[in-house]
């Protein structure tokens, strides 16, 4: 039958024709940015890359400006890049494929060990800012090697909760210390009708800050956590202080102390929540107060900060990112580049560039060169931060002080928060994953 | 990723290679073999090189700068990922799905839409658009849409009094919501490889079965599904493989998310990659492409071996 000879060649060259076409949008590259051309003669134009919020573009904006006018002859382009796990791959990607910004931020601490500095990014010991540093973010901004390789940008901040005094004050409540006061407090929120704590599931990154901000607690119950930890001789699983975190996203789940849009919510609709009031409390980084104006202008003073409670309310105190941000120079960069993106790292380190940058971010701790002063104004969860550092109640998060943190912590939590595993499972399941970051780290004690 | 991509449209490619053969040997073709160097060189250089390349960093801790061998660790690491196992399980939930219902639905639509209906031309037009549109993009709208509070598909719910669910924040739902926006979005490719396959039915058949006095069920049973088998083996072959490695979708709406729930083995492997674990992601990808091959090579070969007895 010649209409079945037909069909068969008509069906191949359909599937060819939709093989080729599936192939071909499968494959194609997805827009890196642009790299930066040389500008006009005796000009040098380099590129600075940074997060996209609407912060870190306002603030990195005002810093490239007031460098601009210092610094008529080079000229700054800015470019943005995702966050999360999303914007650790570009900037893998990048790095190795020599195609980095000449400037670019990035986080310090144990991410930036994976990004190798000894091998792909530039020295800065040499720098006249280098002994300005706060001392745990120049620890944390140094490779294997010891050497500095990241300039402060920005301010430390602490990780806790952000809470609505409003809501605090209307309802009588005291700031919790411990947990147990921490979850009669939410008992008492619930029942006035408001959600107690807020999650935002839609952005996966804030699912963790009940485990990361815990850790200032977890060293209180056990001084060398960090050590032991790296040594791959403590797990998670099994130090009931360091479970803890867990067990707090699953009692919390479990007392329905939720939001109801928390597997879908996203950081803004927290902050917003947080600030309006329609939430009591939003477990997350002291930076992202910082956004209060954009999303709910006129509320930045009805949100305060605490530290995540522990067992103890004398040993409370706040898990802190000295700066989860460091301006890198890739070691691909020479000649003029690198000395316009050493003149710019020098700039963001005085007073002048740190002022700049509170005007497109407010700051909401102190800032991470000597060299600059925090403002008369700040916001209440800067003084609410600060509060903890002058009292000495505050010490670096655990990827400050160890090279491993697993790359999945942030679906292992909401598997706890949605309830699919137990506290105790999702940690062992932690410890699984740190176990897989440390062998590809090559770490010793893992194998 | 790239290799495993490059050795799956290879396999999809081969009963359309192997059959462009068959008649080569039949009358010499009108090219020269000359002809065949510079797709050969191109083939070698972006599709083979990498592959075999990708076989050895598989064994290999590898951070893009420097590679140290590690055996079969990474293996290892890989078959004791927990995610790797809901992974597994959810590829082959989501390719027999939306394979199955592309072969239902596509063969459905191509008997509507090959009778005799008003606007006929208008509405294949219609069915095959979704086909055409970005994959991230229909990602992202189905994103909104499904959204449980705010989404157009759960107000539109309620205002029929109807609390819909968590279509994509639901842990056990996410994975079927992904696949029925992959089913709306390929059922036009089946349906036009199906309609292909019914028109070239010779009428003949039907006018005999008319005689015969075989009502319209038999009709499609005897004849319409037996005759468009070679439509249904393309339609199977194709949307399984794509099934299997499917990511775009996928990511685009849920990340594999929540938590691990929507996880297949293509977001696994983009995870371990991601994370900077380029050998271990890079024997995920291995391990695909043998579950690929293990699954479609012998039902392409089963289903190749039924048309010829037809």
């Amino acid at each position: 039958m010649r209409f079945t000879k037909k069909a068969g060649r008509g069906t191949a060259l359909m599937a060819l024709a939709a093989a080729t076409t599936m192939f071909a949008a499968g494959c194609s590259a997805g827009s890196l940015g642009s790299s930066s051309g040389g500008g006009s003669a005796g000009a040098t134009t380099i590129t600075f890359l940074t997060g996209a919020t609407d912060t870190d573009v306002a603030s990195a904006k005002a810093v490239i400006d007031a460098f601009q006018a210092a610094n008529p002859n080079i000229t700054i382009k800015h470019d943005t890049r995702p966050a999360g796990s999303e914007g650790d791959n570009l900037v893998k990607t990048r790095l190795a494929t020599g195609d980095m910004a000449e400037v670019f931020i990035y986080n310090n601490g144990s991410l930036l060990q994976a990004i190798k500095p000894e091998q792909n990014l530039t020295p800065l010991d040499d720098q006249p800012w280098a002994g300005q540093l706060d001392q745990t973010f120049a620890d944390s901004s140094k490779g294997s090697d010891g050497k500095l390789y990241g300039g402060p940008y920005g301010t430390a901040f602490g990780g806790g909760v952000l809470y609505n005094i409003p809501v605090y004050k209307k309802l009588g409540l005291e700031i919790p210390k411990t947990w147990d006061e921490f979850m009669k407090n939410n008992e008492t929120i619930k029942k006035a009708g408001i959600d107690p704590v807020e999650q935002t599931y839609g952005e996966t990154w804030t699912s963790q800050l009940f485990v990361l901000g815990d850790y200032h607690n977890v060293e209180a119950a056990v001084p060398d956590f960090a050590a032991k930890y790296t040594a791959g001789q403590l797990k998670y699983a099994t130090t009931p202080a360091a479970l803890a975190g867990f067990q707090h996203i699953q009692d919390v789940k479990d007392a329905g102390y939720f939001n109801k849009d928390f597997a879908s919510a996203k950081l803004n609709d927290g902050v917003k929540a947080v600030a309006t009031g329609t939430a009591a409390h939003y477990p997350q980084l002291g930076a992202s107060a910082n956004n209060i104006e954009n999303v709910a202008p006129g509320k930045s003073n009805d949100v305060g900060f605490f530290a995540l409670p522990g067992p103890d309310a004398a040993t409370n105190g706040m898990t802190v990112w000295p700066g989860t941000a460091a301006m890198y120079i890739p070691k691909s960069v020479e000649g003029d580049k690198l000395e316009a993106a050493k003149k710019f790292i020098a700039f963001a380190a005085t007073t002048e560039g740190c002022d700049a940058y509170s005007k497109g971010s407010p700051p909401q701790g102190p800032y991470l060169s000597k060299a600059c002063k925090l403002p008369a104004e700040v916001s209440q969860v800067a003084k609410d931060t600060q509060g903890y550092f002058q009292s000495g109640k505050a010490s670096p998060a655990l990827e400050f002080k160890s090279p491993i943190k697993g790359p999945a912590l942030e679906q292992i939590c909401i598997q706890v928060g949605t309830a699919q595993v137990d506290a105790k499972k999702g940690a062992e399941l932690y410890d699984q994953d740190v176990k897989k970051q440390a062998q590809q780290l090559g770490l010793p004690g893992w194998e | 990723m790239a290799s495993t991509l490059s050795t799956s449209e290879a396999t999809r490619l081969a009963p359309a290679t192997r059959s462009l053969r068959d008649r080569g040997k039949k009358r010499p073709g009108p090219y020269p073999y000359w002809f065949y160097i510079v797709p050969a060189i191109i083939y070698v250089v972006f599709f083979m090189v990498p592959t075999f390349a990708s076989f050895y960093f598989s064994f290999t801790r590898w951070d893009l700068f420097t590679s140290t061998w590690i055996g079969l660790k990474n293996y290892k690491t890989f078959f004791a990922e927990q995610a790797l196992i809901i992974g597994l399980r959810n590829t082959l939930i989501y390719a027999v799905i939306t394979s199955g219902l592309k072969v239902v639905l596509g063969m459905a639509l191509a008997l509507l839409l090959t009778s005799k209906i008003i606007a006929r031309g208008y509405l294949r037009s219609v069915v095959f658009f979704p086909v055409l549109v970005s994959t991230i993009g229909i990602g992202l709208t189905f994103t909104v849409l499904m959204d449980p509070e705010r989404g157009l598909i759960n107000q539109a719910l309620g205002v029929v009094g109807i609390n819909g669910p968590g279509w994509l924040t639901n842990p056990d739902l996410a994975l079927f919501s992904i696949a029925l926006v992959d089913v709306w979005k390929g059922v036009g490719l089946a349906t036009v490889i199906y309609i292909a396959g019914l028109v070239s039915i010779p009428q003949e058949y039907y006018e005999a079965a008319e005689v015969d006095g075989a009502g319209r069920w038999k009709v499609f049973r005897n004849i319409m599904l037996p005759l468009a088998r070679p439509a249904t083996a393309t339609v199977i072959t194709l949307s399984l493989i794509g099934g299997l490695r499917s990511f775009d979708l996928i990511w685009a709406m849920t990340k594999g998310g929540p938590g691990f729930a929507s996880d297949v083995i293509a977001s696994v492997i983009y995870k371990q990659y991601q994370a900077g674990f380029y050998g271990l992601s890079t024997a995920g990808s291995v391990v695909l492409f043998l579950v690929v091959t293990i699954i479609v090579v012998p039902l392409t070969w089963w289903l190749n071996r039924g048309e010829e007895v037809t």
